[in-house]
């Protein structure tokens, strides 16, 4: 009994591993995803049929991509003698062989383009980049984002259905355009990510699935565009977080960076990530090209991630990238986090300054770090109003409660 | 123009990697503006009509090119109903919007990703935002 | 002569009808189209996708932004269309009348501006 539900647990561990290639092979093969998703289905019904008897074959993709490939053939041949009159739109455009191709060819690369493309709205992107390059069902994804199944399946049937009538190319844009269109996939990416990491709804203060599954695809975009630094920069930077996930968290309160219980930070995945920035800077150094959002944040992580004490943490140096990143992003959001930097350097009455200076009412990382300044000039009455708006602001439960403890430890001089 | 069966796509599919040429695809890029639009004095209007001119110009000489056309004020606009027993004519458009189509390109373009560039640089031309539609395969 | 628009537009249940309902209208339109042609009125005729296939492109502001959908939401949109020469707005007219025939549809006739 437990042998068999290991084997079917192995069965689905590689089925997920291999979806994304097997779709992306089909897709390109027979032009459209619907016939290669269902024909990627076939093929795991045929592999729990013969697997527990013949065994797990050596090469369990190649052997799905193969068995997928000839249910499809066969579908469509049923299908064309069915109905002759049959004909599909072809979503593909193939790249003629001379023609000068992208970085790297590979199916995997041609579908994250298509699923991430800008014609498609930003959350239909990330539900399609989760389905077919993930292999995730379209129930997970539907409960990751909290949404109904069925407005998640309406939500991937209506994108297939664009790719399919508006003849979205399934190629790996020119390089003129790889940088632009990257910046998409990345941002897909790192929002799953983001969703994982902090939630904004829910019960969970961290879905472990989704930072996984974006850490997952970060993987994967990383072997297949290995000299992009964004790609490298956005692993990096999801892996540092990722390494501190557990030590984000006792008791159901959010831990901040400064009370953080560094021995229960993830030691390989640190290094995996400083790795990374190490070769980032490098190939800044080199000359090439300045580095992007991803790398900055990246490394900013890494500073962090580089002491085993809080205290010891090189502030100097995270203001400085804080300085090249509000450069590359000049965002509000990124000003305030430079803001947070600022007060270990200069003192919470400069940062508090800054902070003051930003549009970002009712965002609830503006009202935190403002009543942490405040808090810390001593301006507690005003602290205690800046902590209730935050808490107002969030809807995440570990957020809420650490924020509540600090609002109770106020020291109150009016009492 | 004519899309591939399921039958040549599977012996096509036997025989990669594929050379088969590039299918077409006719692309609907509409302008739309409310009826003010068609009050703009001349001297501001000039050179958006100099630019889209440049730009149609360009597109002729090159394959994408199918029809361009800019549409009279939709108060000169005639619906015609002759689905019934009776021919009804009325004056004026199908429905009253506030914004109207003002004029349109029809282009070809081998996908989305072709049809999107030329749909940008006709945005720039013309100063408004384009819409992109593709029509249904014959 | 004068171009003419010759719209037609339609709602999501318009997309929604099966194809056997949709033969005979198809038959006519190709009937129309054909006749069109012979006639030597014909520029240009065409069914659009499903509104759901729509982008939009601002090009206006230095860079290109692209977004899903169409420029405005509203419940109908146009469905499809002929581009027709013809001599006055009674000429037009006649045509449109065919092509309301034809669709099943009301039929919007708009001149074109002189080039």
């Amino acid at each position: 009994m437990t042998q068999s539900s290991d084997l079917r647990a192995e069965i689905d561990r590689i089925y997920r591993e291999e979806y994304g290639r097997v779709v992306a092979s089909l897709a390109r093969r027979f032009g459209d995803l619907d016939i290669a998703e269902d024909a990627a289905a076939e093929a795991l019904l045929t592999a729990l049929e013969r697997w527990p008897t013949d065994g797990i074959p050596p090469n369990p993709g190649g052997w799905l991509t193969t068995t997928a490939g000839n249910r499809a053939i066969d579908r469509l041949r049923r299908e064309s003698l069915r109905d002759t009159k049959h004909q599909a739109a072809m979503m593909i455009t193939h790249d003629t062989p001379h023609e000068p191709t992208g970085p790297v060819e590979d199916d995997r690369l041609r579908l994250v383009f298509t699923c991430c493309h800008p014609a498609l709205a930003p959350e239909a992107r990330v539900a399609l980049t989760l389905r077919l390059l993930g292999g995730l069902t379209v129930e997970e994804i539907a409960r990751a984002f909290l949404v109904a199944e069925t407005t998640m399946a309406q939500r991937i049937t209506r994108a297939k259905a664009k790719i399919k009538a508006a003849h979205i190319p399934y190629r790996v844009p020119e390089r003129d355009d790889v940088t632009d269109r990257l910046g998409a996939v990345l941002a897909v990416i790192y929002l799953v990510f983001n969703e994982g990491y902090l939630s904004s709804a829910g019960d969970d203060p961290v879905r472990t699935e989704l930072t996984a599954e974006a850490i997952r695809l970060g993987r994967i975009l990383r072997q297949l565009l290995p000299e992009e630094g964004e790609v490298a920069g956005l692993l990096a930077l999801m892996l540092l977080s990722e390494a501190r996930r557990t030590a984000r968290f006792a008791g159901g309160e959010l831990v901040t960076l400064d009370e953080q219980d560094r021995s229960g930070w993830d030691r390989s995945l640190i290094a995996e990530g400083h790795a990374l920035v190490r070769e980032c800077l490098a190939r800044v150094a080199s000359g090439s090209a300045a580095p992007g959002a991803y790398q900055i944040m990246a490394a900013i992580n890494a500073v962090h991630t580089d002491t085993h004490d809080h205290r010891d943490t090189d502030w100097s140096q995270i203001v400085a990238l804080y300085d090249q990143l509000y450069a590359v992003s000049p965002t509000p959001i990124i000003a305030l986090n430079r803001a947070v930097a600022v007060a270990e350097l200069d003192g919470p009455d400069v940062a508090l300054a800054i902070v003051d200076s930003l549009d970002l009412g009712g965002y609830h990382a503006w009202h935190a770090a403002r009543a942490d300044l405040l808090r810390r000039l001593g301006r507690s009455a005003e602290a205690r109003a800046e902590y209730d708006a935050a808490i107002a602001a969030t809807q995440n439960a570990a957020e809420t409660a650490y924020l509540s403890r600090r609002r109770a430890h106020l020291v109150d001089p009016s009492i | 123009m004519r899309p591939l069966s399921f039958v040549e796509r599977v012996e096509a599919a036997d025989r990669l990697p594929s050379t088969k040429g590039k299918t077409m695809t006719q692309y609907l890029l509409s302008v739309h503006g409310p009826s003010e639009v068609w009050d703009t004095p001349l001297e501001e209007a000039q050179p958006k009509y100099e630019a889209t001119g440049r730009f149609n110009d360009q597109l002729k000489t090159t394959d994408a090119w199918v029809f361009v056309g800019g549409l009279e004020r939709p108060e000169t606009a005639t619906t015609v109903d002759a689905t019934g027993n009776d021919v009804i004519v009325t004056d004026g458009p199908y429905a009253e919007t506030k914004e109207y189509l003002g004029g349109f390109w029809v282009i070809e373009a081998p996908d989305l990703d072709a049809a999107l560039k030329i749909a940008s640089e006709a945005s720039k031309a013309c100063g408004g935002k384009v819409e992109v539609r593709p029509f249904a395969g014959e | 002569m004068t171009q003419y628009l010759l719209a037609v537009h339609s709602g999501a249940a318009d997309y929604d009808r099966s194809l056997d309902e949709m033969q005979p209208v198809f038959e006519a339109v190709d009937r129309f189209n054909q006749k069109l042609v012979a006639d030597g009125i014909w520029v240009f005729g065409g069914g659009l996708e499903r509104i759901e296939a729509a982008t939009t492109v601002d090009g206006t502001n230095g860079q290109t932004l692209v977004t899903d959908g169409p420029y405005l939401e509203t419940k109908e949109y146009l469905g499809g269309f002929w581009v027709i020469e013809a001599p006055d707005l009674d000429a037009a007219h006649k045509i449109a009348l065919e092509a309301s025939e034809a669709c099943g549809n009301k039929v919007e006739v708009r001149p074109f501006q002189a080039e």
